[in-house]
C-alpha cells in the first residue's frame, strides 16, 4: 500500500503537486511510482528558468531496471530544481515527498485546482 | 546427422509425450500451404570432406606479403591471444545479463574499457562497437544528443573514405548534414574550417587517410573556440607512439574513437573487427553501446555487471541512445589479452618498428626514377608513393610477386592516377622491403 | 565450474605489472604531436597473461560448459570445425583491399552462402554485409524507405510494429527515421488484424513481424496479414531471430515477406562470443534488388567472382561498416550449412520444436503455467510464475537465479514485456533428451523449493564466484575503468 498524502494533488503520470504559496508549486513523484521504478540512480530534471507544458515531458528518471519519462504534472516555469538529486538520486526513493522533491515551479491556482485529490490518485494507483 | 544427438527411440518417447505421431505433427499449426519441400540447397558433407572443400578455397587465396593499410593492418598476434580467446567459456558464452554467471567475461570487458581510458587519455570507455566506421556514426549521434540535433557534422575529406560512406549511409538515414572540411593539397593535412556556425562537433582523423599526422592541438582548441565538440579518429596501436586525444589542445578531445582491428585481430577479409569509443565522463549518459561496472554483492564480494542498461534497446525501445544489441565480445577479449600480453612496452615496440620499417621503405623507394612523396609531412607507418605508372597497374603487377603493394588512391577517387598508399607494419623484415623495391624496379625499368 | 576457481581472489590484471624501460621515440615525428601522458598499460610476464585469464574464463557459464535454453537467442552448439576453417591461413591474412583475382577463394565461399540463404529463406537475393542483427534491420527498414521513396511516395513515415516485438524493432525503425506506431497482440498469442487495419493507410511504410512471433507461437493468420499490408501499399519486413522454428521448412518469402534479416549468430551456429560479433544477412524479394547494402558478391557470366560496388547497384542504401562485413562469422555461417545440407536444415527445425514441445509438456504436468496452454510451441516457449508470485512472493529472476546453482543458465526473463513474469525457454536442436530431462528434474525442485523454502531462491546464487551483484551502485558509483595506482 503506497503513501498519499492528503494534503497534495496528483497528476495521472504520477507526479505530485504541493502548493507553497504565492503561486509557488512544489514537485515531485509518488511513493507508488518510486516503487515501480526501483532503485533510481539517475534523475534528468529541467534547468531553472525552463517553461513546461502540463502532460508533456520534461526529464527522465532512470533506475537500473527503467528510464521513465517524467512529465510535466501543471504548466509553468521552473523556479528551483533540487540539486541533491545530482549526487543522491536514492532520495527520490528513500523520501519522495520529502527530501526527494525534484522542482519548485511557478504556475496558476486554477491549475493546481484542476488535479486530482489524493482520494482520486487513490483509485488510480491501486489499479 | 550433424549436431542432432536424439536416436529414434529417444524420438518416439518425446513424441509420445507431446501426444502427437510424427514430427511433422509439431507444425499442425502452420497452413500446410506455406510448408515447403523442395529448396534448392546441396545435400550436407562430412566434417572430413568439408575440411578437405575449404582448405582448397583457403589455398585459393594467393600468400602475399602486406603492404597495404588504410584502416585495416597486417600484425603480429601472439600464439597465447587466440588460444584463450577461442577457450569454449569465451568463445560460446553468452551476453553477460547474468552476471552472476558471466564474471569471466564482465571482468574482461572491465579490463578492456581501463585500458582503452589509459590509450587516448578519456575517462571512460564503453565495451566496444562494431567497427571503427560505425563507431564514428554512433559518436556523431552521440554529439547531436549533446548539442542539440538539429545541427551538422564536419567531416574530413581526408578521412578514410569506407568510414565517410557509412558516415553517409547511418547519418543519412535521419537526414543529419555532413559539411565537408577540405585539406590543402599540398600537404594533404587539414585547412581550418570556414564556417561552423550550425556544427556540433569536428571530426580530426589521427593519421587521415593518407597516413600524415594532423595538427590535433590547433584544431581542437579552434573546434573547442566555435563551441563545437572534437571527435578524434585514432589508431590503437599508434596511440602507444603519439599524444592521446585527451592530451589534444587546451582542453582534451570530447570522444575517441578508432578501429580496434590493429589489437589482436586477424584480418580476415575485412571483419569481425570492433570500434572503440571513449568518452569525458560528463558525457557517459549519451554513451551508446555497452558499459561494465564494478560493484560488490551482498557479502562484499567484488563483482562486475552491466550498467546504465535503461539507455538501450532491450528497455527503452524506440527511445534508446542506439539500436545496438551487442558489443564485439569474442574480439574484445582477442584485443584485451593482445594488450595484456604486449604491454605498454610491447606496443611501443610495435609501434616503433612499424614506423622505422616505412621510413626505411621510402627511403629505398626515393632512389628509383620517376619515383616521387606528394606530401612531405609527418607520416605514422604509411605515407603516399606517387608512381609513373598507374598505381593500379603496378599493384597489379606486383601481385605475381607475391606482393600486395598498397593500396591505389584512384579505388578511393582520391589522388592522382599514380599514388599509392604503402604501409609497413613489424611483420616485414629488411628483406621484404628489399624484395618490394626490386619487384618495383624491374616494373618500372621494364617500360 | 571448476571448484578452485571460486576459491581465488579476485585479481586484475594490473595487478601484474612490471618495471620495463621507455622504448625512444621517433625523431622525424614533430615533439607536438608525440605522446605526452605516458601509456599506463601493466606489462605482466606471459604466463601470468595466460592463467589471468584463463581462471577468467573459468568463471564464464558458456554452451561448451552449460545447457543454456534461453528464449530467442537459439544457443546451439557452435561446431569447432567452423572455427578452425574460419581461422584457415588462407582466410585469416587476407587484406580486405586484396584485388578479387587473388581472393577468389574467400569469394566463393561468401558466393555460396549469399545463393543458400536466398534458398532457404525464399528470397530473391542477399546481401551479407550488416555487422550483427540490429544492422540487419536498420538495413531493412532502410530498403523500405529507399524502396518507397524511389517511386516518389514520400508520405509513409510511419512503421507498424508489435508490441511484443523486440527492442531493437523500434530502436532501428526510430533510427532509420521512422514514427513508430505499437499493433497489440489478442490473448491467444496472433496480431490483432483489427488494430492492424485501423493503422494501415497511405503514410505506413511498412510492417515489421516476425514468425513465430516473439510470443513463441505461429502467427497462423499471416497470409491475411501480408494481404492486407500489400493492399494498403506497405511492405513487410521479417525479423529473422526465430527462424530456427521454421529452418528448411517455411520459407519468410512464401509467407508474403518482402525483406528479413537473419541472425547468423543463432540460427547459423556462429559463436556469441561473449557478446558478439554476431552477423545479420539481409535477403529481400526481387522488387528491393536495386537497394541492397554494399558490398555483395557477383559472379560473373565467365565463372569469376568480384565484389559489387556503387556502379553496379546506384540505388543501394550504402555501406554499413567499411569494408565487406564480418566475414570470419560468415566463414563459419557457411561451414555450418555445408554440414547440414538440405535435409540438415530440415531437421533442425523438426528437432527444434520436437525439444521445445517435449519441455513444455513436461513442465505444465509439473504445475509450470504456460501463457498459451491451448498452442503449440515454436522453438521456444513462454512459462509465467505469476502463480508462485502470488503464493509466496517468488519472482521469474528468482528462479532464473536459483537454475544457475544447479549449473543451468537461466531462461530469458521478462521478455516479452507482456506477459508477466515470464520465462522464455529455447532448447534448440542440439540438446539431448537427458540434458532436457534433467532441466525437467531441476525445475521440479526449484518449484517445491519456491513453494516451501522460498528464501533458497531468493538469495540464489549461491554457489558462483559472486551472489547477486548491487546494481545500483554500480549505475551510482559509475567505476568502469580501473583508477592507475
Amino acid at each position: 500500500m503506497s503513501k498519499i498524502p492528503q494534503s497534495l494533488r496528483y497528476s495521472d503520470t504520477h507526479e505530485w503537486v504541493e502548493d507553497l504559496g504565492d503561486g509557488r508549486y512544489r514537485v515531485g513523484i509518488t511513493d507508488h511510482a518510486q516503487a515501480l521504478l526501483g532503485d533510481l540512480v539517475y534523475a534528468e530534471v529541467p534547468e531553472v528558468g525552463k517553461a513546461l507544458q502540463s502532460g508533456t515531458v520534461c526529464g527522465v528518471l532512470e533506475s537500473v531496471k527503467a528510464a521513465a519519462d517524467l512529465y510535466a504534472p501543471i504548466t509553468g516555469k521552473v523556479l528551483e530544481r533540487n540539486e541533491a538529486l545530482n549526487d543522491s538520486p536514492q532520495l527520490l526513493n528513500e523520501d519522495p515527498y520529502g527530501t526527494g522533491w525534484i522542482m519548485v515551479v511557478a504556475a496558476e491556482s486554477a491549475a493546481f485546482a484542476e488535479l486530482m485529490d489524493a482520494t482520486a490518485y487513490d483509485t488510480i494507483a491501486e489499479a | 546427422m550433424p549436431y542432432i544427438p536424439h536416436d529414434a527411440e529417444e524420438t518416439a518417447a518425446m513424441l509420445a509425450a507431446v501426444g502427437v505421431n510424427s514430427l511433422d505433427a509439431l507444425f499442425d499449426e502452420i497452413p500446410s500451404s506455406l510448408q515447403v519441400h523442395d529448396m534448392v540447397l546441396p545435400e550436407g558433407l562430412s566434417e572430413m570432406a568439408l575440411g578437405r572443400e575449404l582448405e582448397g578455397r583457403a589455398r585459393a587465396n594467393a600468400p602475399l606479403l602486406c603492404f597495404a593499410g588504410g584502416g585495416a593492418y597486417a600484425h603480429h598476434i601472439p600464439a597465447i591471444v587466440w588460444e584463450i580467446a577461442a577457450r569454449g567459456e569465451f568463445y560460446s558464452a553468452y551476453t553477460p545479463y547474468q552476471p552472476e554467471a558471466s564474471q569471466g567475461t564482465l571482468q574482461v570487458l572491465y579490463e578492456y574499457q581501463s585500458f582503452i581510458t589509459r590509450l587516448t587519455g578519456l575517462e571512460v570507455s564503453n565495451a566496444s562497437l562494431y567497427d571503427g566506421a560505425s563507431g564514428l556514426a554512433e559518436a556523431c549521434l552521440m554529439a547531436l544528443r549533446i548539442q542539440g540535433s538539429e545541427k551538422s557534422i564536419l567531416v574530413p575529406e581526408n578521412l578514410l573514405p569506407g568510414w565517410r560512406s557509412v558516415l553517409d549511409t547511418v547519418l543519412g538515414m535521419q537526414n543529419i548534414l555532413l559539411q565537408s572540411v577540405p585539406y590543402d593539397p599540398i600537404s594533404g593535412t587539414l585547412q581550418i574550417p570556414g564556417d561552423a556556425s550550425d556544427a556540433a562537433a569536428l571530426i580530426v582523423p589521427q593519421i587521415n587517410a593518407f597516413g600524415l599526422l594532423e595538427s590535433v592541438d590547433m584544431l581542437t582548441d579552434w573546434a573547442h573556440a566555435q563551441g563545437l565538440l572534437t571527435i578524434a579518429v585514432v589508431n590503437p596501436l599508434a596511440l602507444a607512439m603519439l599524444k592521446a586525444p585527451g592530451d589534444w589542445g587546451g582542453k582534451g578531445a570530447d570522444m575517441a574513437v578508432g578501429e580496434g582491428q590493429p589489437m589482436g585481430i586477424p584480418l580476415t577479409g575485412g571483419g569481425p573487427y570492433f570500434g572503440f569509443l571513449a568518452c569525458r565522463k560528463a558525457h557517459v549518459r549519451q554513451l551508446p553501446g555497452r558499459l561494465v561496472a564494478k560493484t560488490v554483492d551482498a557479502k562484499g564480494r567484488t563483482g562486475y555487471c552491466l550498467t546504465l542498461q535503461a539507455r538501450e534497446q532491450h528497455i527503452r525501445r524506440g527511445k534508446a541512445t542506439s539500436n545496438i544489441c551487442t558489443n564485439q565480445g569474442l574480439m574484445v577479449t582477442a584485443a584485451t589479452i593482445h594488450m595484456a600480453t604486449l604491454g605498454s612496452h610491447g606496443l611501443q615496440e610495435t609501434a616503433s618498428l612499424c614506423h622505422t620499417r616505412a621510413r626505411q621503405l621510402r627511403e629505398l623507394l626515393a632512389a628509383l626514377p620517376g619515383v616521387s612523396f606528394p606530401y612531405a609531412g609527418a607520416f605514422f607507418h604509411e605515407w603516399v608513393v606517387r608512381l609513373p605508372l598507374p598505381a593500379t597497374t603496378v599493384r597489379d603487377a606486383l601481385l605475381g610477386h607475391g606482393l600486395l603493394a598498397g593500396i591505389p588512391l584512384r579505388e578511393w577517387e582520391m589522388g592522382e592516377p599514380g599514388d599509392l598508399l604503402v604501409c609497413t607494419t613489424e611483420l616485414l623484415e629488411e628483406a621484404d622491403l628489399l624484395t618490394y623495391r626490386d619487384a618495383l624496379k624491374s616494373l618500372l625499368e621494364a617500360q | 565450474m571448476n571448484p578452485a576457481v571460486t576459491e581465488t581472489v579476485n585479481d586484475s590484471i594490473f595487478a601484474h605489472d612490471h618495471h620495463m624501460p621507455v622504448p625512444k621515440m621517433p625523431a622525424d615525428i614533430p615533439e607536438d604531436l608525440l605522446r605526452k601522458t605516458p601509456l599506463n598499460l601493466p606489462n605482466a610476464s606471459e604466463l601470468d597473461v595466460l592463467r589471468h585469464y584463463t581462471r577468467l574464463s573459468q568463471k564464464n557459464f558458456s554452451i561448451d560448459t552449460q545447457f543454456y535454453p534461453l528464449g530467442s537467442c537459439t544457443m546451439k552448439y557452435n561446431p569447432r570445425i567452423a572455427h578452425a576453417m574460419a581461422s584457415l591461413p588462407g582466410f585469416a591474412r587476407l587484406h580486405p583491399d586484396t584485388p578479387a583475382p587473388a581472393m577468389q577463394g574467400l569469394l566463393q565461399v561468401l558466393w555460396e552462402l549469399q545463393e543458400w540463404l536466398a534458398a532457404a529463406t525464399g528470397m530473391a537475393a542477399v546481401s551479407l554485409t550488416p555487422a550483427a542483427g540490429a544492422q540487419g534491420e536498420l538495413a531493412g527498414v532502410a530498403m523500405i524507405r529507399a524502396y518507397h521513396l524511389a517511386r516518389g511516395d514520400t508520405g509513409r513515415n510511419k512503421m507498424l510494429i508489435p508490441t511484443a516485438a523486440h527492442g531493437t524493432n523500434p530502436a532501428s525503425a526510430q533510427m532509420a527515421g521512422f514514427e513508430v506506431i505499437e499493433i497489440p497482440n489478442l490473448p491467444d498469442g496472433d496480431l490483432d488484424m483489427a488494430a492492424l487495419d485501423v493503422h494501415l493507410g497511405p503514410d505506413v511504410a511498412g510492417i515489421m513481424l516476425t514468425n513465430p512471433s516473439t510470443l513463441g507461437v505461429f502467427e497462423r493468420r499471416i497470409a491475411e496479414i501480408a494481404h492486407h499490408v500489400h493492399a494498403a501499399g506497405g511492405l513487410l519486413y521479417y525479423d529473422g531471430a526465430n527462424l530456427n522454428a521454421i529452418l528448411g521448412r517455411v520459407q519468410p518469402g512464401q509467407m508474403g515477406f518482402d525483406v528479413m534479416h537473419l541472425n547468423l549468430h543463432k540460427t547459423f551456429a556462429t559463436p556469441h562470443g561473449g557478446g558478439g560479433p554476431g552477423a545479420g544477412a539481409v535477403a529481400v524479394q526481387e522488387r528491393l534488388k536495386p537497394f541492397l547494402p554494399l558490398p555483395t558478391v557477383l559472379k560473373e557470366p565467365h565463372g569469376a567472382l568480384r565484389w559489387m560496388g556503387a556502379e553496379d547497384l546506384p540505388q543501394s542504401i550504402g555501406h554499413l561498416s567499411a569494408h565487406g562485413g564480418n566475414i570470419g562469422v560468415l566463414l563459419r555461417a557457411h561451414a555450418y550449412l555445408r554440414r547440414l545440407g538440405r535435409s540438415g536444415v530440415g531437421r533442425v527445425s523438426a528437432y527444434a520444436a520436437l525439444n521445445a514441445n517435449y519441455l513444455l509438456k513436461e513442465l505444465q504436468r509439473l504445475g509450470y503455467q504456460a501463457a498459451f496452454p491451448e498452442r503449440r510451441a515454436s522453438h521456444e516457449f513462454i512459462l509465467s510464475v505469476s502463480d508462485l508470485h502470488k503464493a509466496t512472493g517468488i519472482r521469474a529472476l528468482d528462479v532464473a537465479k536459483r537454475l544457475l546453482d544447479f549449473g543451468i543458465h537461466a531462461p530469458t526473463i521478462y521478455f516479452p514485456q507482456l506477459v508477466p513474469e515470464c520465462l522464455l525457454i529455447e532448447p534448440t536442436e542440439t540438446e539431448s533428451k537427458a540434458t532436457l530431462d534433467r532441466f525437467v528434474a531441476v525445475m521440479a525442485q526449484i518449484r517445491q523449493e519456491a513453494l516451501e523454502q522460498p528464501e533458497l531462491l531468493r538469495e540464489a546464487p549461491h554457489h558462483l564466484p559472486v551472489g547477486r551483484l548491487d546494481e545500483a551502485l554500480a549505475a551510482r558509483r559509475l567505476d568502469v575503468s580501473a583508477a592507475p595506482e
